[in-house]
């Protein structure tokens, strides 16, 4: 028997992020496996009367807060303090919380504080002879472990893409105030905006079907010995533009700016999957001109279907990685599939 | 406004990442195969954070940078021998487990109380870097840990720029949800960066940095503290290598429109 706490804090719209809504799944899944256990829902945020409705047919026992306009940046000392606050008020002994890029900076230092174990990058949950027990990947990746702890509250956070998103209808919530007093110290730090890339530049798309890997091939010189930079860009800009697709590097391809060589101007760290980049989740992959082990051993293991156009039908990575490997012309398979959907 | 920081860097070694693992289970829980003997790196986002700290120090006349390692000490000699030439530091060692396999906390307790240890330290000046997460336990959680152990209230993770400003304070990049970055004005040091990859190229090899480092080096190794970091605080069940092998269809001397053809009916698919 458990006392759940799920943890969450609202989006810029006072709403709940959809990974929240998959952490409330998982949370409900653990409370139903184990019997007797009790649900109570923390919410972190400017105002979180909204996210509160959302979520009240969750069945939760009851529903705390910690508002207010301190609370509705993502500040580390203030989100720290709030999580701490709601940890200790629900009693939790378990607490389910979304990897956000904002928990995921501040659920460390409240379990320091509330003497918890914690555990992230939760990638499955299980209950087994009546106890919870947690998947996450090792070395980036490369081994999955089944885990467990007794040392309680034990702080999970979770995942995108892991559990389904809960859906329930809205009603009118209750909800009790924490109240936390913040000192000036913990406001050393100030939020002064977003940067983002304009709609049109925008390569990193989370919710999209496809990703499309585009590896250091792009780049170099191809059958007439020529480069052709300009017109990779404009290859792989078309068809992030007609799929929708979120575009991922290889490691090799952004690092060759800051070695001097021809670069994708579009391209950043930011789009690096692999060791030092992001293992996202999509249900579609498509690699081209990408050679490298690392980007799909790591930087591929959570996508589903798994496609790779490259000139080496010999190549390591491929062979029990993808699904199918066409070998071929990047540029000129790439030049067709975007005139095929121009068409459609 | 000059400003001089000590700049801790947090930063041990994993296995070189073109190398195949395979799990063991030890008497003391789970490791890797023949771990002793893998060839290993400086974790790559505590590099990035090292190269960061280096530049900043470059920049800020007075600062000094300290790499602090946790690891075995006979390998953290061998990965000082690659690193050393890379940037001017001031090793610190502690004697102990890199694995994975280790909770986080016992690290961030070892770790924090060695930077409390260092001869000097000013906490006012006190800037405390490593990568956002390691690529072993890839748990993104030691930085915040260590902050709250030395009292430090400003956290920042996966940080691609830190700017330090005209008066002191610093505007500081993070990475956010979507490709996005969240920026932040924060009032100066202290403060504990776990860096993502920056914007630093990895600097070339220079001997007179390496023969600078190498002389403070040797030392710090010699006097490297025991810590016991274990594994006991958490249960495994089991830690397997993924299984799904993957049939691969191999498509060649095909033409490109039918390949074309084929990719676009499985994109809209």
């Amino acid at each position: 028997m458990e006392k759940i706490l799920f943890l969450a804090h609202t989006d810029t719209n006072g709403n709940l992020p959809k990974l929240a809504l998959e952490t409330l799944s998982a949370a409900l899944q653990v409370q139903k496996g184990l019997a007797g256990s009790t649900l109570t829902v923390g919410l972190v945020g400017e105002n979180v009367q909204a996210a509160a409705d959302s979520v009240t047919a969750c069945g939760a026992a009851k529903i705390l807060s910690v508002r207010g306009a301190d609370f509705g940046v993502s500040r580390y000392a203030t989100d720290v303090k709030a999580i701490e606050a709601l940890g200790a008020a629900s009693g939790a002994t378990v607490i389910l919380a979304p990897a956000t890029s904002r928990f995921a900076r501040a659920l460390p230092g409240a379990a320091f504080r509330l003497k918890a174990a914690i555990d992230t990058h939760i990638s499955g949950i299980q209950i087994t002879d009546g106890a919870l027990q947690a998947q996450r990947w090792y070395y980036r990746q490369r081994m999955m472990a089944t885990l467990t702890r007794a040392a309680r509250p034990w702080i999970l956070a979770v995942d995108s893409g892991v559990f389904p998103v809960w859906q329930g209808a809205k009603g009118s919530a209750k909800v009790e105030a924490v109240t936390v007093a913040l000192t000036e110290k913990e406001k050393r730090t100030k939020v002064t905006g977003i940067e983002a890339p304009s709609a049109d530049a925008q390569t990193i798309r989370p919710d999209a079907a496809l990703l499309f890997v585009a590896g250091a091939g792009w780049t170099k010189k191809q059958m007439d010995g020529q480069t052709h930079v300009k017109e990779a860009e404009k290859l792989i800009l078309d068809f992030l533009k007609s799929s929708k697709a979120s575009l991922g590097s290889s490691k090799s391809l952004v690092d060759q700016g800051s070695e001097g060589e021809a670069v994708l101007p579009f391209m950043s760290h930011l789009n690096q999957v692999g060791q030092t980049g992001s293992t996202p989740r999509h249900p579609k992959g498509l690699a081209a001109c990408c050679h490298g082990e690392e980007p799909h051993v790591v930087g591929w293991r959570f996508i589903n279907e798994r496609r790779a156009i490259n000139t080496d039908a010999n190549c390591g990575w491929a062979q029990g990685k993808a699904d199918v490997l066409y070998v071929a012309d990047a540029f000129t398979v790439m030049a067709k599939v975007n005139e095929l959907l121009a068409k459609n | 406004m000059t400003t001089a920081f000590h700049i801790v860097v947090c930063g041990s070694l994993v296995p070189d990442p073109l190398q195949t693992l395979e799990p063991v289970q030890g008497p003391t829980g789970p490791g890797l195969k023949n771990e002793m003997m893998l060839p290993s790196v400086l974790d790559p986002w505590a590099g990035h954070s090292l190269f960061e700290a280096a530049n900043l120090a470059k920049h800020h006349p007075g600062s000094k940078v300290t790499l602090l390692s946790l690891g075995p000490k006979a390998k953290l000699q061998q990965l000082m021998m690659t690193i050393a030439q890379k940037v001017p530091f001031e090793l610190v060692c502690l004697d102990g487990s890199a694995s994975g396999f280790v909770d986080s906390g016992e690290v961030a307790a070892a770790l924090a109380g060695a930077i409390e240890k260092i001869p000097g330290l000013d906490k006012t000046k006190l800037l405390v870097f490593g990568g956002c997460a390691s690529a072993s336990r890839d748990a993104g959680t030691t930085m915040q840990m260590i902050a709250e152990q030395l009292g430090v209230s400003d956290v920042f993770l996966a940080v691609d720029e830190l700017k330090v400003q005209p008066d002191g304070s610093f505007r500081i990049l993070e990475r956010i949800e979507g490709g996005q970055y969240q920026v932040s004005s924060c009032a100066g040091a202290p403060a504990v960066i776990g860096w993502a990859t920056g914007n630093l190229p990895e600097p070339p090899n220079n001997p007179q940095v390496g023969m600078a480092n190498m002389r403070g080096i040797m030392p710090s190794l010699q006097k490297a503290v025991p810590a016991a970091v274990k594994t006991d605080k958490i249960k495994f069940a089991s830690v397997e290598l993924p299984k799904q092998q993957r049939q691969t269809r191999i498509v060649k001397d095909t033409p490109v429109d039918e390949i074309a053809k084929e990719i676009v009916t499985w994109i809209k698919g």
